[in-house]
């Protein structure tokens, strides 16, 4: 079985919310739609208070390249624009729409029927990545990288193969899992977009072996779209979503530290849950409106995965899985690994809103950190092979050069060192400063030249 | 007697070939440095505090000894050392210096554990760099002091440090130097170098939040909300501008006189080491005028200039109209 | 909601680790030794063991609450009980209490504490404790009961294997080597010396149930063991009064160092290519002062040498890191 190459953790699985069916949940009585859903500029609200929008109605158009537009979920008018918390736990522009119905835009096709490759000959690369572009499509994982970017290799570079990322390594979420049982054939159509979209004849569709059902369909189903997709089961390891660690794991090829990208080893990566959107983009001509996303914990009582639009409240959610329950400590907006914890339900849904887990008040507190025995199990278990506990030595001691020799900005925060100390030592707390301030100064640096 | 001899002349010998190629060591790779690079060192404070913006004293000498070759010292200030160390700096380069106004650190924040409640608990590595990289923090004002206390560790002085009853950061005048180390460590940006004023003495907004009114009143009871009062009540001298929802008041321009302080439905500006006020129970509505006869009467001295040096200025600007 | 929210950074979860639970699963490890050095030598084994672990327990407490003033006691994490059970298994089963008290303070007191506690000690507390007992009472520490002479003080002593290999050397007389016991009773444990170090057998067991329980890597115990065993391998072929390599890896406290003591967390070097550098070198220094050196025992120096090497080895010996490699075949 594959996998990748260096360190790794197995936190407990913990996929409560396995093999449920996805639910639709309930329109919200009002959606707040954040401009900074993705990572790069933030979108320009084109709306005012007032307007009339109706689901697919533009909100805010990108702010850049490297950003996405922006489309309102819901139908009904916009009551301020105006800041907001949004999933990163501060205040950010926003805009609010009280729903009234439920009127789509008529460019939106939305029958069921599925729509494959050989029947839109029309379709060349520029239009799909022009219609991704235009439906505000960011990686759905969770990264929230505009998808079009990827899309497009810089000159000299040449995509040699696709990697469908299916891995879903964080414990507890099983939004990807449930997407690829009931929306198979969909996903398969949105990989082939993917690769045409690039220009390749290889496609690998990397899924752990933790979902043995979802391997099985999309091996049976998988040369009926393109002959070659092909389905790469993976050893259960985390973190191996991570974009690098799936690379190496599928290919065997591994990415060299930054800057380089993944497309100077030949690999495109894209989420499972972003091939479902292009499909709905380009075939549908629905732009990123909704998405699948598992609310979960092991006190909520009805672990579900939900497909909810875009700007719901997440109260809402946790409302039809059950309500919060009493002794919850902790609200976190995705995984436990990599997830954010929250500091309020008040806050919308976002296009990177992959899981909603709760914890009780006894999982959601960190043990006392004792000090550091050197055993070397963070160095054991970093998938990019630093030293952690040295990083974050240097990085509370402000030694930032230091740090910046010892490679901080390859860490790719993925929390495996954290979770494995015996000490219980916050490292990846002080990693993360040490990497923030360490490529603030690379930046600056780099501007004097 | 043959063994002392011999001992002699071998320690003799190794001795006179390591002073030989000692000295000839110390000719050939020795290093020019301008003396009066250690001589101004010398007169440093050796806190090594990075306040001026060099590596240690040692590197703020070199500075000065570089700047002096230009015949210009101005833009270099050794905060902790004040004017005094800076005058005996410019003797020994033979240079006048330029009066740089000492400063001391405020901390523009009062949302104390009442004023501003914790409302959820931030549970890792105490620092307030990594508290702040959650985004709000414990509190709901995403501007305020964290009080994990990354300025005073980064105070060399012990001049500032974090109430455990209010947790926010104070600062003991008396210690402060000027460094500006702990407003670099402020992730927020809560603390400003200001000048230290006549006697001590300054009118600050202690606020940094920059929310909307409506917002900010939720968020804490002594924020600025931008109302713009204090803007109002200072149209003759100018000195409070009005940032993102947040007022400022420019050292240079303020003249000292508190109206704005009174002005303040927040309580968010303050005065510092101002001389109690006296009661004015007597004309509550007409607090303006209330400090002449007042202060004729006072017998200190101190609150004389502060009331009517505003007076006298607002005498010159009628006449100069 | 009643309570209060908890916000911190990721990751939210913890794999359960902890330090107590590494420090009393080695003392696992070493159960099955303790009761076989119970069995071989009795009564002597169960005071000496017994006041070291008492001793070093009752210097990190007093120490951490009356010197140090810490709020937060270490006292329970395992780790004095660890150094205890170490030091007791590095002394004969005669030696009086007072002289255990005394290595309890200095490899404790000295060779942990005043460095800071736990994680901070350069050297090994268990070896410096011993190492001291042996140069400041060499005539105690150097004569061994005989296995299964299981009295305290006056229990019967004898020559060790490693007394009669070091003969075999210094005479040139390989004709002593035939006072060895034979290869099976070294490896169970049938022979004289210090407590722990008897029974190779089952302080291998140990170490595989600690490798298995991912406590500790492979690299040192192995790098370790190998080296010993190739060098002792040569050795005998060049000039017989060298002793085989069974009786050389299954004599004296090689088994245990090289299991228990080199492979102790703080003082051993952190990445893998680190760790094997510095079990090699531990070998080829056993080796050589074993057959060189005035002592008839090298490892404890050995370690103890290597430890202080262990800094320098971290600096220069980095993990692979990812992309390393790939680097490098893009440069091809």
């Amino acid at each position: 079985m594959k996998t990748f190459r260096i360190g790794g953790v197995h936190p407990a699985e913990n996929k409560l919310s396995a093999g449920s069916h996805i639910r639709e949940a309930a329109l919200p009585k009002q959606a707040v739609f954040s401009m900074f859903q993705h990572i790069g500029a933030p979108a320009k609200p084109v709306v005012k208070k007032g307007d009339v929008v109706k689901v697919g109605t533009l909100l805010g158009e990108a702010g850049g390249f490297v950003s996405a537009p922006i489309y309102s979920s819901v139908s009904g008018k916009v009551s301020k624009v105006d800041v907001a918390l949004d999933s990163s736990d501060t205040r950010r522009m926003a805009v609010y729409v009280d729903v009234e119905g439920d009127e789509w835009e008529e460019s939106i096709d939305r029958s069921t029927d599925l729509v494959r490759l050989e029947d839109r000959p029309d379709l060349d690369a520029k239009t799909i990545v022009e219609k991704i572009k235009q439906a505000g499509i960011v990686g759905m994982g969770g990264a929230t990288f505009p998808c079009h970017v990827k899309l497009c290799p810089p000159p000299g570079q040449k995509a040699e193969c696709v990697i469908i990322n299916a891995v879903e390594c964080e414990p507890y979420l099983t939004a990807d899992h449930s997407l690829m049982l009931e929306k198979a054939d969909e996903i398969l159509v949105g990989v082939t977009l993917i690769m045409k979209a690039v220009g390749v004849e290889r496609g690998y569709i990397g899924i752990e072996n933790n979902k043995p059902d979802a391997i099985r369909l999309m091996q049976e189903k998988a040369g009926k779209y393109h002959r070659g997709i092909e389905v790469v089961p993976l050893k259960v390891r985390y973190p191996q979503g991570g974009e690098k660690q799936l690379i190496d794991a599928v290919i065997g090829r591994q990415v060299p530290a930054p800057p380089a990208i993944p497309i100077n080893v030949g690999a495109v990566v894209q989420n499972v849950g972003t091939a479902f959107a292009i499909y709905e983009a380009v075939m549908k001509n629905k732009p990123l409106i909704s998405r699948v996303i598992t609310v979960t914990g092991k006190s909520v009582q009805k672990p579900s995965n939900l497909l909810a639009r875009l700007g719901t409240p997440l109260s809402q959610l946790i409302d039809e899985c059950g309500g919060l329950p009493a002794d919850t400590g902790k609200i976190i907006g995705g995984g436990p690994m990599m997830g954010k914890a929250l500091i309020s339900l008040d806050i919308p849904m976002t296009k990177g809103s992959s899981g909603l887990l709760v914890m009780t008040e006894k999982e959601a507190r960190r043990a006392e950190p004792d000090p550091c025995i050197r055993c070397a199990k963070c160095v054991g278990a970093c998938p990019m092979g630093l030293e952690p506990f040295l990083l974050a030595q240097l990085s509370s001691q402000h030694m930032w050069d230091e740090a910046e020799h010892e490679a901080i900005v390859s860490c790719i925060e993925c929390g495996s060192c954290a979770f494995t100390c015996p000490s219980h030592r916050p490292l990846l707390d002080h990693i993360r400063l040490g990497k923030t301030t360490v490529m603030g100064i690379i930046r600056a640096r780099a501007a004097k030249k | 007697m043959n063994v002392i001899l011999i001992a002699v002349i071998v320690l003799g010998v190794v001795g006179l070939v390591s002073a030989v190629v000692l000295f000839l060591a110390s000719k050939k790779f020795a290093v020019w440095e301008d003396p009066r690079i250690k001589q101004v060192s010398e007169v440093l404070p050796q806190a090594n505090c990075g306040g001026c913006g060099y590596p240690g004293c040692s590197g703020f000498a070199s500075a000065c000894v570089k700047a002096a070759e230009g015949g210009d010292l101005s833009g270099l200030n050794c905060a902790p050392g004040g004017q005094a160390v800076m005058e005996k700096v410019a003797d020994i380069l033979g240079l006048a210096v330029s009066a740089a106004a000492p400063k001391v650190a405020v901390v523009r924040c009062q949302g104390t554990c009442d004023v501003r409640p914790h409302g959820v608990e931030f549970d890792g590595a105490h620092s307030c760099r990594i508290q702040n990289m959650t985004g709000m923090g414990e509190t709901q004002c995403q501007y305020g002091c964290l009080g994990e206390g990354d300025c005073a560790s980064a105070c060399l002085f012990g001049a500032i440090s974090v109430n455990p009853a209010t947790r926010i950061a104070e600062v003991d005048e008396s210690k402060c130097t000027g460094c500006g180390a702990c407003a670099k460590a402020c992730p927020r940006n809560v603390i400003e170098l200001i000048p230290q004023g006549p006697k001590n003495r300054k009118v600050v907004v202690l606020c940094n939040n920059q929310d909307k009114g409506a917002l900010a009143t939720k968020e804490c009871k002594v924020s600025c909300i931008g109302c713009g009062k204090c803007v109002k009540v200072c149209d003759k001298f100018e000195a409070i501008t009005l940032g993102t929802n947040l007022a400022h008041i420019d050292p240079d321009k303020c003249k000292m006189c508190r109206k704005c302080e009174e002005v303040c439905p927040r309580g968010a500006i303050k005065a510092f080491n101002f001389p109690p006020r006296k009661p004015k129970a007597e004309a509550p509505a007409a607090v303006t005028a209330a400090p002449k006869p007042a202060s004729a009467a006072a017998p200190k001295e101190t609150v004389v200039p502060a009331a009517e040096k505003p007076m006298d200025n607002t005498k010159q600007n009628e006449t100069a109209e | 909601m009643s309570n209060r929210l908890v916000v911190s950074l990721s990751p939210h979860v913890h794999s359960g680790d902890s330090v107590r639970k590494n420090m009393y699963g080695v003392c696992l490890a070493l159960a099955p030794a303790m009761i076989a050095s119970l069995y071989f030598f009795g009564l002597g084994a169960a005071v000496v063991m017994l006041s070291s672990i008492i001793a070093c327990v009752f210097f990190e407490w007093s120490i951490t609450k009356f010197i140090l003033k810490r709020e937060r006691s270490t006292v329970m994490d395992g780790s004095a009980i660890l150094t205890g059970i170490l030091l007791g298994f590095n002394m004969p089963s005669n030696l009086p209490i007072w002289i255990i008290v005394i290595g309890a303070l200095v490899a404790i007191g000295v060779g942990k504490m005043t460095f800071g506690g736990l994680g901070q000690n350069p050297f090994n507390p268990a070896l410096v404790g011993r190492v001291f007992l042996l140069i400041s009472f060499p005539a105690q520490m150097t004569t061994w009961p005989v296995s299964g002479s299981v009295e305290y003080l006056d229990a019967q002593t004898g020559a060790t294997p490693l007394s009669i290999m070091k003969w075999a050397i210094q005479s040139g007389d390989a004709s002593a080597l035939k006072d060895l016991p034979s290869s099976m009773d070294m490896f169970l444990g049938m022979h004289g010396g210090a407590l722990g170090e008897v029974s190779a057998l089952l302080l291998l067991l140990g170490c595989v149930f600690m490798i298995v329980r991912k406590i500790i890597t492979w690299h040192i115990p192995v790098s370790i063991l190998g080296t010993v065993a190739i060098l002792s391998a040569i050795l005998p072929v060049a000039n017989p009064v060298y002793a085989n390599p069974v009786a050389v890896l299954c004599g004296g406290g090689l088994m245990l160092g090289a299991c228990f003591m080199a492979t102790d967390y703080v003082t051993s070097p952190m990445a893998p290519k680190g760790q094997i550098i510095y079990g090699v070198a531990i070998g080829a220094l056993t080796v050589i002062i074993r057959n060189w050196g005035s002592y008839p025992e090298g490892m404890s120096f050995a370690i103890l040498i290597m430890n202080a090497f262990t800094p320098l080895i971290n600096t220069y010996c980095k993990p692979r890191r990812f992309g390393e490699v790939a680097g490098k075949e893009a440069k091809k």
